[in-house]
């Protein structure tokens, strides 16, 4: 259930589903956004779900924060997000020139490159989130002895396709982008498919993402 | 795109040139952010004054494009605070903002810079042809989506128009873009993270307007904000007109095509009405802060939405 409902300036909705990060809270933002989705309420121009957070911004030709505001609360919510989500099986190449940062990690999580990897492909991660730039999918969690602050300066560019990780979540650059996440690999496979009007993300909010390791031989051969 | 009998050539493509419109709704869950013109008043005035709604038009920021037109007779306008030139029958004339012109084969549009502000608008009878990528034809530069393929206009490029059997009247109104000075805001969510000395800063000193402003986001300097409960929060999404602060104390005012999802404190939020003006500060610009709540701020745009069709009617 939502903790607390704000505004967000004089056009933004902000529902606050408590400061737990988990699963179960997602899966509750996800379920609160797939059906304000469908109902298509006149006037709302976004609905931005993230971890524990859901952001509703609005025409104020057309509604205001009060109207939505008495919606959202007596709304009733579908559980029929496990039923939609997808399984995705990413390949990721994480030899040398698509890891930017194994080395480094390799010493600050004393562990070896090898280990980082097989550690990191060997679970399957749910999408909490899609954004920031387009198609980038927030996905957790990885192990805890993967578990790493940001870099302390961000890259100013950071090659499209990068795997990155930080704290519990790791992530996919879909486009060459400034960010500060450290990067384990690059996978060849477009995440965001501009031409596809219909469905341009591949992964989206909710769905469980497995990535496989290929080499950098099989990394060009998708190109 | 394939190129129509009527079209610009690009002499010159200005400093940062596209393609806008409306914008994009229902996708900032996808990463997509609203973009569209940024200043939308001067966005649906320049429509209005070829006879148009909603079509897709140039925007143009400092310094605008060099325009040579070729094909059948075509009506243009300029909105915005801008300096240019009509060279019309090869005869240079200067022009002004808010009037229809009718331009020939031959002739050109010389958008010389705006004027104390950031943004100006060429609109031209039954909007610009180009690509339109989910339902808009704004150019979105970072997700390489929207007019142009995503592009900026660059120089030699040559810009198509839609056929028009329609022929406007030639109209012109009096408007002047007033600059801004106090932004009235509401406070955001996370507006406690900042002490005491910090809060009452916001509110009582003077901010600037830096160089590093673009179309996703505007960096101000001023009395350092100082974050005593966490200079993070748990990654969210943004809205346009959203005060973020970082680690270093500096506000970034989100605008049309900011990231969808950020994990700074929002300390808090332009209003909507007046979102046309912060757009159009330039660097350099002075600004001051003005606390307001949710009820004045929606009357405030009911205001301004009442100004604008006022406009808008005596354009018609």
């Amino acid at each position: 259930m939502i903790k607390n409902i704000l505004n967000l300036g004089d056009a933004g909705i902000y529902c606050d589903f408590g400061d737990d990060v988990n699963k179960d809270v997602n899966l509750k933002v996800i379920n609160y956004f797939k059906t304000l989705k469908q109902k298509k309420i006149e006037g709302i121009i976004n609905i931005a779900p993230s971890y524990n957070k859901l952001i509703i911004s609005i025409d104020l030709n057309i509604t205001n924060y009060g109207k939505i505001v008495d919606i959202v609360k007596n709304i009733k919510i579908e559980n029929n997000l496990e039923q939609n989500s997808k399984k995705i099986d990413i390949p990721i190449c994480c030899e040398e020139d698509y890891e930017l940062d194994l080395k480094r990690l390799e010493k600050k999580l004393n562990k070896s490159k090898d280990q980082i990897v097989s550690s990191f492909i060997n679970k399957e991660y749910f999408c909490y989130m899609s954004g920031f730039i387009a198609g980038m999918p927030f996905m957790g969690d990885i192990e805890s002895g993967l578990r790493t602050k940001r870099l302390e300066t961000p890259r100013l560019k950071v090659p499209r396709g990068s795997v990155g990780i930080t704290e519990q979540f790791c992530n996919i650059y879909t486009f060459d982008s400034p960010g500060g996440w450290n990067i384990i690999g690059n996978t060849p496979i477009n995440i965001f498919d501009k031409k596809n009007d219909q469905s341009p993300v591949k992964i989206n909010p909710g769905d469980l993402v497995k990535f496989y390791k290929i080499s950098k031989k099989e990394y060009n051969e998708y190109i | 795109m394939n190129i129509s009998n009527n079209y610009f050539k690009v002499i010159r493509s200005g400093l940062n040139t596209t393609f806008q419109d409306f914008g994009r709704k229902n996708l900032s869950h996808l990463g997509i952010p609203i973009s569209g013109a940024m200043d939308n008043r001067n966005f649906q005035i320049v429509n209005y004054l070829v006879g148009d709604k909603d079509k897709t038009v140039l925007e143009f920021a400092y310094q605008g494009p060099l325009l040579k037109y070729f094909g059948n007779e075509a009506y243009i306008a300029v909105s915005g605070n801008v300096n240019f030139k009509l060279i019309r029958n090869n005869k240079i004339e200067d022009g002004n903002c808010y009037q229809t012109y009718n331009i020939k084969n031959g002739d050109e549009i010389d958008i010389i810079s705006t004027i104390n502000s950031v943004y100006g608008y060429i609109s031209v009878c039954n909007g610009f042809k180009t690509n339109i990528s989910f339902g808009s034809s704004s150019t979105n530069t970072k997700a390489e989506i929207g007019g142009n393929n995503g592009k900026k206009i660059q120089t030699n490029d040559l810009v198509s128009i839609n056929q028009s059997s329609k022929f406007p009247s030639l109209r012109k109104i009096n408007y002047l873009n007033k600059k801004i000075e106090f932004l009235r805001v509401i406070k955001g969510p996370n507006f406690n993270y900042f002490d005491e000395v910090s809060k009452k800063d916001f509110f009582s000193k003077n901010f600037e307007v830096s160089k590093f402003t673009d179309r996703m986001g505007m960096r101000i300097n001023g009395p350092k904000l100082n974050n005593i409960v966490s200079t993070n929060i748990k990654s969210e999404g943004i809205i346009k007109g959203v005060i973020q602060v970082p680690g270093d104390g500096n506000p970034i005012i989100m605008l049309s095509d900011h990231g969808t999802i950020g994990g700074y404190p929002k300390i808090a939020n332009i209003i909507s009405a007046d979102y046309d003006k912060l757009v159009q500060l330039s660097p350099g610009s002075k600004i001051r802060f003005k606390e307001i709540n949710l009820n004045e701020a929606e009357n405030l745009y009911y205001l301004y939405n009442l100004e604008t069709q006022n406009l808008l009617n005596q354009i018609n």
